[in-house]
This record gives C-alpha cells, structure tokens and sequence, in this order.
C-alpha cells in the first residue's frame, strides 16, 4: 500500500514523519501548482469549494505517482467537509482509479469509525504508535514555530522575499530530519538565518493583523495567494492563531492535549454567535473578539467562495466591529489567479489601517 | 510650468490628471483602454504634452487595477490603491465627506470616512451586475447613446422593476419587458434602480452610509443612477465636478505629497517609445506560472506574474 495525503498547508510534513514511523509507505504530491487546481476543478464537483477541489488535484497528481490509498480527515456538522472524503472517493472511482479511502472521522462524534479506519489502517503496528505520534507532533510544533518567527521577521526583512525563501528552506529540513535533535537544529537554523536578515525596526507604525476564517484556506499558503506573505510585504505583522497543532488539538486528537493554549475562541464568540455552525465559523467570531481585546490593529478573514459557516461567521462580524472597533477585511477566494483584485484590497485595508493607527497615536 | 501627474489605468478607461503646484487642476483627460493599457497610458501622456508644451512633472503617481504597468511605462514615482486615491481626491473636493460611492467599468466601491480618515471600504467581489460595463453592454442592446441613458431615465414615468441581482436576470428581465412593449425609459429607469438596489445590497451590505455623499466613477456621469441613489437613500448625492477622475485626481494629490528631490517620470519622449510586453510561461516547476514582461526599446524593465519571485527581480539588463 502507497498512502497519499492532501497538502493542506505544511500539514503534510507531519503526515509523512508520522505514517513513515509507522513503517508505512508515503506519496506525498507535487507541490500544488496550475496543474494541480487544473486537475480538480474538472474532476470536482462544480459546486464544491476551493479546498475540496485542491485536494482532488493532490490526490490525482500522487496518484499518477503510484498511490494507491488515500488518507483523508472526516467530519461532521453543517459544514460540507465532513462529506468531502467520499465525494473524493466517487470522483476518483469515476476515473477508474480504484483507491482505497482510509477517513478519519472526528472521534467526538464517530469514535467507532475512527477505530475502525485505525485499525485496518495500523493492523499490527500498533507498538509503533506513541513514536509515531512523538515524531509527528514533535514535526507539527516545529512548522508552527518557523511559522511563527517568519510573521514575525518578514515585516522587517532586509532583501524582500528572503524570509520566504528561507522558510521553505527549514519547512524542507524539517521534513527531511529524522531525530527530535535534527528537528529542533533546523527549527534554530531558521530563527538565526531570517533573524540576520531582519532589521532592528520597521519604522512604520508596526501594524499587527490576525489572520481567521476557514483553516484550509488560511494554513494552505497557495490557495490564499500567499496572502500572510504579501500581508508581511506591506509592512503589518500577521498573527495567526489557527495553526497546525492548533487544529490536531481540536480535530485529529482531542486529547491528550485537549484544548488550545490561550482564551478559548468558542467562548469568546458570546453574545455574538452562540452555538456550532460548521467548520471555523465559530472561531472566526472568537478570534476577532480576542483580537480586539488583543489590540490587534485589524482582521483579514479568508473564506472559500460558497463556504456556508464563513458566511455565518461574516455577517456576524460587521456587528463585532461596530461593538469593538476592530476592522474586518472578507476575503472570498476560489480558483482565480488575478491578484490585482486582492491586492487592492490588502493595500486598501492596510491603508486603513495606518491612517486610523496614526490619528489615535496623534 | 511644474506639473504633479495622477494617471488613472482602469479596464475600461484610462484618466490623466496634472495638477499645479496650488493643487489646482490643469489638465484632464479620459481615454478608453481599449484593452491595451501600454497604449492608452502613451496617448494620455501625448494629449498632456500637446496641451501643455512646456510644462516639466515634479512627481507622478499611478493607480487602477492597471497601475503596476503603468507605473513603469510612466516611472512613476508612487503606486496606490485605487479605494486610497478616490477617497483622498473625494477629501481634497469636501474635507467632511463620509461616503464616498464609485462605480467604474469593472468594479464598484463604497468607502466610509470618518473625521478625513477611511474607517471601512467594500468593492463588489462576485457579480458584474451593478458596474459600468454592464450599463455599456445594455445601453447599445437598445441602440442607444450610453451619455443619453441618464437623460432618457429621468423621462420615464412609470418605470418598471427589473430583477437586479445578476446581470443574467437583469437583461432577461429587460428583454421580457421590451417584448412587452414597455418603453424603453421605463426600462432605463427600471434598470437604474436595478443596479443601485443591487449595489446597496451587496456592495454597501451593512455599512452605514451617512452624509454628505459622494458619487463618483465613470456611472456618475448618468443622471439616472445619481437619482435612483437619492431616492434609495433617502438624501441628497453630490457628483464631483471632475467625478470621471477622480482616481487620477487622487493619485496626483498622493504624489504631490512626497518630498522627492526629482521624479523618476520618463519624460514626454515615453509616448514615441517603443514598449512591448510579451507573455511566456515559467519552465522553473509545475506551477507554470504565466509572467509577463515589459520591453522598452530593448531592455526588458518589468516582469509580473511568477510566484515564487524568481522572475521580478530584474539582473543586470534582465536574467
């Protein structure tokens, strides 16, 4: 058996370090290109949103690769993701490419199921788990925290685009290290590296703007057009607080870890938005609120075109803005390539945002 | 005479401003794009200099969905967002402006200002209904003058209501109502409230939108639109003298307020200079990105479109 995953941002890395410790055999797919988005918007539903369809077009280009089963993440509520799994398999099956569909489903609500595709998936590997996980979760704070530093550093880079290039640089170490020691050296590596690279100040009014909406689009840097990228180029620090391990805490395995460092978002989102609309939605309400109470200078918020819980969650949010003075820029994106749109808006908004800073500080 | 430039490079036209040194305008003028920005941005600059031989430029900016290329053809010394430009020029017009309305070819925007500083901003994101274009298109469906549209609408009286929230429902609609043999003011007029409804609805969605408000863009110039506004809204819609460049006016105003020792302006020689951009796909990865780059004479000058940035930054005499 040959396993393949969807991208999904860096996720893949952690993917990879964990089924290849179980002694299972990996596909990871081209990086998502033109191609990639070619191959799953014909093949994808036409209704479906961006994510589904990238993720059809992973699955095609490891396929041709030599995968022959796929692993997906399950779930259940309003959002469609939860559907996603199967809808995949049928369209891969229509093709005639007759993969097997391992699907983890949320164990909250399909805790049989969840055993279930574990143990077809495991069989008698199951001593390998907790250095699997160790490794895996090890690869996941690791992403998160070159992540991190690079929003940090890139508003204040000395040669533009040089954050970036290191950042793929120690995502790729990372993949490649096989010891907790060589993880934690390429974590350093890059700290040091982009760190040389950054000036003491960025002189402007040091913007800082968060970053929510549905966690495909916002972790998944080449279905947001890089939007955390070009977001550091106009000078604003970008803080994100979906993350990696933040959604393996919520999604994948809820425990041992349990919950999220830090307020918890769904509690945030009272009086707001009260109760489980499906994907983020919810978060993207809590978070907001907590930016506010952060003094983050603003919010860009990223939702697939059609994506039902983010819509929930946008017309929810001119209110938090009027209550807590905290402006919101939505962002509906989908297969387009045009950046001229996005980046009107970005620069519009991050003027916005400095003409507003500037008058308070005056 | 000095001479600050605003060039504005739309989808559907292409709008050049110069200022003088009081700030006050001494040339304007509105072209069509025509699909070819380079040209258009050539023609604006030959119109400056046969109308002002002898005026020199102090500093220029550009900005539109087409100011990056602009900007280079120009040398332009600042770049900015059109929802920056507009509303500074609506500013420059009223100081206490709070809204500001623009419908151009392709996009329409609503900008919120308070107290001189823009507190929150929308631009259509999915529809083409609503926009200039969609106005053009339909206008010469009924063979008429798109400049007669707002005169003919103030004549309706009795307009009729026609479906505005996609263009493909609009001119089902109008084509319905035609064969019905309403009268074609009724169906301008119905069509105008159409639009402003749909703009409302979906652009302006949730912002609340006080006075005094501006109206500007291309669409302004229809006395048809400006009406349906004021009577949807409730108050008074001032269109801007210079409403059709404003963008430009904006962008000028922007440029006049860099301190710059000299402009990177190319000179009037720009508009006999050969420019020619020319389109490859990037054999780097699977990505095959579609970059663009600008020739002048033979030296390429810009590159656009690769993602991974390998391609925008220009080596000695292009990589």
């Amino acid at each position: 058996m040959k396993l393949t995953f969807p991208h999904m941002g860096d996720f893949w890395v952690v993917m990879r370090a964990a089924l290849d410790e179980l002694g299972l055999d990996t596909v990871v797919p081209p990086p998502s290109s033109k191609r990639t988005v070619t191959l799953g918007t014909r093949y994808a539903p036409e209704t479906a949103c961006f994510p589904l369809k990238l993720c059809l077009g992973n699955m095609l280009e490891a396929i041709d690769m030599g995968a022959d089963a796929v692993l997906m993440a399950g779930g259940s509520g309003p959002c469609r993701f939860g559907y996603y799994a199967q809808v995949e398999k049928q369209a891969l099956w229509d093709l005639g490419k007759h993969v097997d569909f391992h699907v983890l489903e949320p164990p909250q609500t399909h805790p049989r199921e969840l055993l279930g595709s574990l143990a077809a998936l495991l069989g008698h590997r199951c001593s390998r788990v907790p250095r699997a996980l160790r490794i895996g979760w090890e690869k996941a704070l690791a992403c998160d925290e070159v992540l991190k530093q690079s929003l940090l550093l890139r508003p204040r880079e000395d040669s533009p685009g040089v954050t970036s290039r290191l950042y793929s640089k120690a995502i790729h170490a990372v993949d490649e290290a096989s010891s907790i020691g060589d993880i934690r050296r390429a974590v350093n590596a890059f700290v040091q590296e982009a760190g040389a690279h950054a000036r003491a100040q960025d002189g402007g009014l040091g913007l800082r703007i968060g970053v929510i909406g549905e966690i495909f689009m916002i972790m998944d840097s080449f279905a947001n057009a890089g939007i955390e990228e070009k977001l550091g180029k106009l000078g604003a620090t970008v803080d994100r607080k979906m993350t990696i391990t933040g959604w393996v805490r919520t999604h994948l395995f809820p425990w041992p870890w349990k919950r999220v460092p830090g307020p918890d978002p769904v509690k945030s989102a009272r009086p707001y938005l009260n109760h489980f609309v499906g994907g983020d939605g919810i978060e993207s309400v809590g978070y907001t609120v907590l930016g506010a109470r952060e003094n983050l200078d603003g919010m860009v918020h990223l939702l697939p075109f059609t994506c039902m819980p983010e819509i929930v969650a946008k017309s929810v949010l001119p209110q938090v803005t009027q209550d807590l003075g905290i402006p919101v820029l939505s962002l509906s994106l989908d297969e387009h390539t045009g950046e001229v749109g996005l980046m009107t808006r970005l620069e519009a908004f991050v003027d916005l945002l400095t003409a507003r800073k500037g008058a308070t500080c005056r | 005479m000095r001479v600050v430039l605003g060039l504005d490079v739309g989808s559907v036209s292409t709008n050049l401003v110069a200022m003088d040194e009081g700030q006050n305008v001494v040339h304007s003028s509105y072209l069509l794009t025509a699909g070819r920005p380079v040209e258009a941005v050539q023609e604006a600059v030959a119109d400056l200099w046969r109308a002002l031989p002898s005026c020199s430029v102090a500093a220029s900016g550009t900005t539109g969905s087409g100011r990056e290329l602009a900007a280079e053809v120009l040398g332009a010394d600042v770049v900015k967002n059109e929802i920056t430009s507009h509303a500074v020029a609506a500013l420059s017009v009223c100081p206490d402006v709070r809204c500001v309305l623009e419908i151009g070819g392709q996009d329409s925007k609503v900008i919120i200002v308070e107290n001189g500083v823009v507190t929150d901003f929308a631009m259509n994101t999915v529809c083409a209904a609503g926009t200039g274009s969609f106005l053009d298109r339909q206008a010469q469906r009924l063979g008429i003058d798109i400049r007669d549209l707002g005169r003919l609408a103030l004549a309706s009286r009795n307009p009729v209501r026609i479906a505005g929230r996609c263009a493909v429902f609009a001119e089902s609609d109008m084509i319905h109502k035609q064969q019905m043999g309403c009268s074609v003011e009724d169906i301008v007029r119905g069509l105008c409230e159409a639009l402003v409804r749909n703009y409302l609805n979906n652009v302006a969605k949730g912002k609340a939108i006080r006075q005094p408000v501006f109206f500007q863009g291309g669409v302004a110039a229809n006395e048809g639109m400006r009406k349906a506004f004021e009577e949807s809204l409730g108050c008074p819609v001032i269109v801007p003298e210079r409403h059709k460049v404003m963008g430009a006016l904006g962008a000028a105003i922007i440029a006049s307020r860099q301190r710059l020792k000299s402009s990177r302006f190319r000179g009037f020689g720009l508009s006999q200079t050969r420019f020619e951009s020319r389109g490859f796909e990037c054999d780097g990865c699977s990505n095959a990105c579609e970059v663009v780059e600008l020739v002048m004479g033979e030296s390429v000058i810009a590159r656009w479109g690769g993602r991974c940035g390998r391609w925008e930054r220009l080596g000695a005499a292009g990589a």
